[in-house]
């Protein structure tokens, strides 16, 4: 379905919602409430759909169940301590988070991480990736009625879950990074296991491949649903895979890299030009590869070194201002720090990428059929954390 | 380059494209471009609050900056808790010390209390190469904080202007749908405003710094 008849079908739903009004017997708009405790909303996210017919005219998210004030917060934390807070904005690629800000307080303090820990980072960063990203990629499956890819995804998801765990002591919160470097070194023996893990990695995405792509369900309830055209995709600020499944070749890693060494390795950006439900999973599937390809050679090229510059035992951050944002699992996060030399923040803005990808909810919902609301949500991929903050 | 010389501006160190980025919105803007700043690669413009709305077709338009990133806005009077560790309970009968309300502003300098606060960038014109990103400064006036909407230039600008409004009371002319988005919709108060007291900090000391147990004492003799 190409965008102009999916326009057409969304202004012919809305026209025909607008006439019931004065059509006396014609059934009346219905209001659906979905959410807050729906299992395609990741947390606690409602969505208010006025119908009509199967048809949807309006949908309203309504967020701030989860509201948890971390800018607030922030403001009478030091900077260490603000870690803690954003490792819980994002909680299935928490190691991510916590790199844009420590990014960005390190650059204020002109502070830079020695190569080791940079290299240990971007292992990291792309294991909270996979990790992340896994579950997606099962879950999607089960919006469609599929409940055996989610197994595949908490039984695999697992593995580079203990790999995270055995170097940071923390499954979900690892709170690792430091301002000038890392916590610790890699454990013995941790590179020869994480390669296994990523052969492991690659087979749980080849096996869902199998699995879903080509599936005739699959194909029919994703094909052509929730259709985002690039410039709508832009102006809603949409990042990450839902943008590149809209054609928009660009990605942070490559693009805008800060502090990281994702430039250093050889790999590939996913792009797909549908921009449908179907479309973001491919995308989606497509980086969890990449990453475990990119895992290998970041392990292959891991320097020596230490992994702690020589900072301050007590922090503080020099006045000024500075914006880092990475690319991370659920798309572009950044952080506005505002110091004015203090042991803590003076404001921190936090840009989270699922409060911009679920505000293009109420454009591409106008029109689609009351299932493929679940897909659509399910296909944006948010956590309702980094949607509350 | 004609970039007005206002409180803030360093043209020294700019890199040719934020240089040339400054110019193009100088003469789109013109007087109203009031400050601009270069450091690490990033552009900070500091815009006339009431021409906010044509600066972002000018970024749109004219930079070609179509991703936007956030909006959002900063308080710059410090704190008049401060950001001790010190719960009420804490002080003197005399009340809290006194602190300095004197407000500093950050790069690109500014005039007001309230700083509205945008980012957009440019993601298809340098594919494998760094974009041109401009944040975007506004002083707002510090009786009925005021902005033009920027749905029309963004639409994602519509949550954000919401977080603003109900974090910040910063009003936005043209937006069809003010309304809380993460609060319940009675609550009062601007809570990201930095005069809006942070409860949980006043009303109990913070744990980290009562709660630190005495080092266990050496065991008597004979106890064991």
């Amino acid at each position: 379905m190409t965008v102009t008849e999916r326009e057409q079908r969304a202004f012919i739903a809305a026209a025909a919602a607008d006439a019931r009004v004065n059509v006396e017997l014609e059934t009346e708009g219905m209001t659906l409430n979905i959410g807050p405790q729906h299992p395609a909303t990741h947390g606690t996210l409602r969505i208010i759909a006025r119908l009509d017919g199967e048809q949807v005219v309006a949908a309203e998210p309504v967020m701030g169940y989860m509201h948890r004030g971390y800018e607030k917060l922030a403001e009478v934390r030091t900077y260490p301590q603000v870690t803690t807070l954003i490792n819980r904005i994002d909680w299935l690629g928490s190691f991510a988070n916590e790199v844009p800000f420590i990014l960005a307080a390190e650059q204020l303090m002109e502070v830079e991480a020695p190569p080791r820990a940079a290299w240990i980072r971007t292992v990291l960063f792309e294991l909270s990736r996979i990790a992340n990203i896994a579950l997606f990629l099962g879950d999607m499956g089960v919006q469609l009625g599929a409940l055996t890819p989610v197994f595949f995804a908490f039984r695999d998801r697992e593995f580079v879950l203990n790999q995270i765990e055995s170097v940071t002591g923390g499954r979900f919160h690892p709170n690792f990074d430091r301002i000038g470097g890392l916590k610790d070194d890699l454990p013995k023996g941790w590179i020869e296991e994480t390669r296994g893990v990523m052969v492991k990695m690659r087979n749980f995405c080849d096996e869902l491949e199998d699995l879903l792509m080509g599936n005739e369900i699959f194909e029919a309830r994703t094909r052509g649903v929730g259709v985002i055209p690039a410039d709508v995709a832009l102006s809603y600020g949409l990042s990450g895979a839902n943008l590149r499944a809209s054609g928009v070749d660009w990605d942070m890693r490559r693009d805008n890299p800060c502090g990281l060494v994702h430039d250093q390795l050889d790999w590939k950006v996913w792009t797909h030009p549908d921009g449908d439900s179907f479309a973001r999973y491919w995308v989606r599937l497509q980086e969890t590869r990449e990453a475990t390809y990119m895992v290998e050679q970041l392990l292959d090229g891991l320097p020596t070194g230490p992994v702690m510059a020589k900072v301050p035992v007590i922090i503080k951050v020099p006045a000024g201002e500075a914006y880092v944002a990475t690319e991370n699992p659920l798309g572009v996060m950044g952080y506005y720090v505002v110091s004015k030399g203090d042991l803590g923040p003076f404001r921190v803005k936090i840009r989270s990428a699922s409060f911009n990808n679920i505000s293009v909810t109420p454009w591409v919902m106008r029109g689609v059929y009351v299932p493929d609301v679940i897909t659509i949500l399910a296909s944006l991929y948010f956590i309702l954390g980094d949607i509350d903050r | 380059m004609s970039a007005p010389d206002a409180n803030g501006t360093d043209g020294e160190a700019a890199d040719p494209r934020h240089a040339a980025a400054v110019a193009t919105l100088t003469e789109v803007l013109g007087e109203a471009v009031l400050g601009h700043h270069s450091e690490r690669g990033e552009l900070w413009v500091r815009v006339h609050h009431e021409a906010w709305q044509r600066a972002g077709y000018a970024l749109r338009d004219d930079l070609g900056c179509r991703w936007f990133d956030f909006l959002s806005a900063i308080d710059w009077l410090p704190s008049p808790f401060g950001r001790d560790m010190d719960a009420e309970q804490d002080w003197p009968s005399t009340g809290p010390p006194a602190r300095d309300t004197t407000i500093e502003h950050g790069v690109t300098g500014g005039g007001t209390r309230l700083q509205l606060l945008a980012r957009v960038q440019a993601v298809e014109d340098n594919p494998g190469g760094e974009n041109l990103a401009v944040t975007l400064k506004a002083d707002l006036p510090n009786e009925n904080p005021a902005a033009e909407t920027w749905i029309p230039v963004y639409a994602g600008a519509n949550w954000h202007e919401r977080e603003a409004w109900e974090m910040f009371g910063i009003a936005f002319i043209g937006h069809p749908d003010l309304r809380h988005i993460y609060l319940p919709g009675e609550f009062e108060g601007h809570p990201l405003r930095k005069d809006f007291p942070l409860l949980a900090r006043r009303v109990k000391p913070w744990p980290g710094l009562v709660d630190v147990e005495d080092m266990p004492e050496v065991a008597e003799e004979g106890s064991s």
